[in-house]
């Protein structure tokens, strides 16, 4: 399938909750969705019959000045297509629902977005940091980081 | 998905009533110095006895901020990082990336390069598998393999040395071409590379694959049903082993893959050689016919690469990158590598991520060790084959 | 075989040498150096080709060993994290004295390629362990570990034994009636707020 009709299919079963369709030319376009009913909208996408997305690729955090982004790649082992969605959450708030029980392999991805950038993933049976020290503080990829003097003892910058 | 892991036959697995006991469990630690864990990872074991009732891995030990230094980097400082996510098999690694630069920035690249990028990651990839199941061998007690294919592994490093002048880091690959022309003798080498590599796995298939101790080690252990594969996102070696056809030179032909005649090895449920589909043995047993099946590609690559033409001219002078983004994936030596690579339209990349495979293939072993002898667990992380430059980035 | 030389010399007839014994205990201790078997990054890598076939360490008498007590140094094979720093400052003092340690590549000299923006990265292993030998290098030839490698046993042939425990014994005797000093302290402060 591509994108285009993937979207009419899921703008007809969660009308308002799909936002938009962003075209990029040289690149992969993308769906913003409603991050409220995420859970909903992903487990469709790997349920439905002829989307069967069976293969959760990857799930990235990104920081985009004022929201955080959450964004979905995934691809279906059967019809060989793949889809980009991405869902925006307020800095302030940045609660996401967790899509641990429909893909096992997105558990260690949303531990590091939660580690990394910060984002809060609701209903994550173990979130807490993966790569970073458990003491660590504060969320290394977001853009206004920055990186503390001393850790431990130990000077950080060079 | 739980259910399926219990429910499979055929299964050295040691099955226990543990209320049966009043059994105390002991809490062991594995790591992050231990040189069977393949560098620093970290496990938290709970041991029953012998038997492992509970694995908690801890990450991190070697988290490098590739991600914080792509942010801070040009597109083509970038390469240099990106070689030292799965160190082993850095040509591998620098090909998804340079895709996903010229898909966003519409550079052409000619069939000559093309060609050539191909034959590297496959003498790359050889390189790796040979490191793989040596250590592989290591781990289960056998020291004469790594000894036996280090040797082989010396000779394709230095072709790749001769190419890029770098024996383990290349950064050879770059948006637009590779940096530097090929050498003369090329072709020679690799003719010779590839019977002297059959020769060898022809030996290590007599000392070490087919050998009583070391079925005995790895089949039946660490049982990774199709399914459970599928939910974990395996790709690589640990997919195929289980049965799932997925390899991404096939699925999505990329780069000069499409003109190549290989085979994607599987071990299938029924069809196995010794063991259960999706034991340790079977990951193991693809690698082994990887390396022949690589060995093909590169012969292939022989008549196919021209020798007219230059690997370098289509370097742009400057490159420039327009806004946008795009996911570019590969078959690296482990599985499905990807970048998410997002532009702003100025020359540093606003967000590159790697979808980093041992990251995620490694996320299974709690799953599939649970119930096992603490030896076999070892084995177990040793079939995955991971690189925790790539787990921790 | 340098002993063996010395045997030939008509001087040091009948198989009699004469020298100091410091020279014997440390001829000894260098060309036989244990290390401990552990890697970090990718210069492990080139470790392990350098223990491997091609480049055969064992030759120069090194020899792997699983368990910090029985190594005489350790090898810093790549990028340190601030997560694993304090791992390695406890290996490193379980090797029993004397022991060494050889810094392996940029990252473990000062940081390597991630000195500037690796929020993670301890720059430069000296800042937690002393380091007997630096190899540049990203990573580092296999013959440049060797150097390293006659390096190290240099060091070990020139350094001093028996002047040296002298100086550690008082040491010794200087840091318990420091430390004695201050527990008396500790002791009259606290009977005070009592
Ligand atoms: S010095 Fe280079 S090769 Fe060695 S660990 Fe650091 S980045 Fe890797």
């Amino acid at each position: 399938m591509t994108i285009q009709e993937i979207y009419d299919l899921l703008k007809i079963h969660f009308n308002d909750d799909i936002k938009e369709i962003t075209d990029i030319s040289n690149g992969d376009s993308f769906i913003t969705v409603n991050p409220a009913n995420i859970f909903d909208i992903l487990q469709f996408c790997r349920d439905y019959e002829t989307l069967d997305f069976d293969y959760l690729t990857l799930i990235s955090g990104m920081d985009s000045g004022e929201n955080l982004g959450v964004v979905y790649h995934l691809y279906s082992m059967k019809f060989k297509h793949s889809i980009v969605i991405k869902a925006f959450v307020p800095k302030e708030s940045p609660n996401i629902q967790s899509v641990v029980y429909l893909w096992r392999a997105a558990d260690w991805h949303e531990r590091e977005a939660f580690d990394l950038i910060g984002v809060v993933f609701d209903g994550h049976p173990n979130l807490i940091r993966i790569l970073c020290p458990y003491d660590w503080e504060g969320h290394p990829l977001r853009k206004d980081y920055v990186t503390p003097q001393e850790y431990h003892g130990m000077k950080v910058p060079y | 998905m739980e259910n399926n892991l219990e429910n499979t036959t055929n299964n050295n697995k040691i099955n226990i009533e543990y209320s049966q006991f009043d059994s105390e469990r002991m809490r062991l630690n594995a790591g992050p110095q231990h040189p069977s864990t393949h560098g620093v990872l970290r496990l938290e074991v709970e041991l029953d006895g012998e038997i492992v009732t509970d694995i908690i891995p801890h990450l991190g030990y070697l988290h490098r901020c590739f991600e914080k230094h792509c942010e801070n980097s040009n597109y083509n400082q970038i390469v240099p990082f990106v070689d030292r996510l799965d160190y082993v098999s850095a040509i591998n690694n620098e090909f998804p990336y340079v895709m996903a630069v010229e898909k966003l920035a519409g550079i052409e690249v000619s069939e000559k390069v093309q060609i050539l990028r191909a034959m590297c990651a496959e003498i790359n990839r050889i390189a790796n598998h040979l490191l793989a199941i040596s250590a592989f061998g290591l781990d289960s007690g056998a020291f004469t393999p790594l000894l036996f294919l280090f040797r082989e592994r010396e000779f394709a490093l230095g072709i790749l040395e001769k190419l890029s002048g770098a024996r383990l880091l290349y950064n050879y690959f770059c948006p637009g071409g590779v940096r530097y022309e090929i050498y003369s003798d090329f072709k020679k080498d690799v003719k010779v590379f590839i019977d002297s590599v059959r020769l060898a796995m022809k030996e290590m298939e007599d000392l070490l694959i087919f050998n009583d101790i070391f079925i005995k080690r790895t089949e039946k252990i660490g049982l990774l049903p199709k399914e459970v594969a599928i939910n974990f996102a395996c790709s690589g070696p640990v997919a195929r082993g289980s049965g799932i056809n997925f390899d991404i030179r096939k699925s999505a032909p990329y780069s000069s893959y499409d003109k190549f005649d290989f085979d994607i090895p599987v071990v299938e449920p029924g069809k196995e050689v010794v063991g259960v589909s999706g034991d340790c043995w079977s990951r193991n047993w693809v690698r082994v016919k990887e390396i022949e099946e690589s060995c093909k590609i590169l012969e292939q690559g022989i008549t196919l690469l021209p020798d007219e033409g230059s690997v370098t001219d289509g370097i742009p002078k400057k490159l420039k990158v327009p806004a946008g983004e795009v996911y570019c994936k590969a078959e690296n030596t482990k599985g499905e590598l990807g970048f998410y690579l997002v532009s702003n339209g100025s020359d540093k990349p606003e967000r590159v991520r790697a979808r980093a495979t041992s990251f995620v293939n490694l996320a299974i072993l709690p799953s599939i060790s649970k119930g096992y002898m603490f030896a076999d667990l070892i084995m177990i992380l040793g079939s995955i084959d991971i690189v925790l430059g790539e787990v921790d980035r | 075989m340098g002993l063996l030389n010395a045997l030939d010399n008509p001087i040091n007839a009948d198989g009699i040498i004469l020298g100091k014994v410091e020279d014997l205990f440390n001829w000894g201790r260098a060309k036989s150096n244990w290390f401990l078997q552990f890697g970090l990054a990718c210069c492990a890598i080139e470790f392990m080709a350098v223990n491997a076939s091609h480049f055969d360490l064992m030759r120069f008498g090194n020899i792997p060993r699983s368990s910090p007590r029985q190594a005489d140094y350790i090898v810093i094979s790549g990028t340190v994290t601030l997560k694993m720093a304090e791992r390695i400052k406890i290996l490193f003092e379980q090797i029993p004295e004397p022991r060494y340690a050889i810094s392996m590549g940029s990252c473990a000299n000062s940081g390597g390629p991630y000195w500037q923006h690796g929020y993670n990265v301890l720059k430069g292993i000296d800042r937690v362990i002393p380091i007997d030998v630096y190899i540049p290098g990203c990573p580092p030839r296999p013959e440049a570990f060797e150097q390293a490698v006659l390096k190290l046993q240099e060091k070990i042939s020139m350094e001093e034994i028996f002047k040296k425990r002298e100086r550690v014994a008082q040491e010794d005797k200087m840091l318990e009636s420091m430390l004695k000093a201050e527990e008396n302290n500790f002791i009259e402060n606290v009977n005070k707020h009592i």
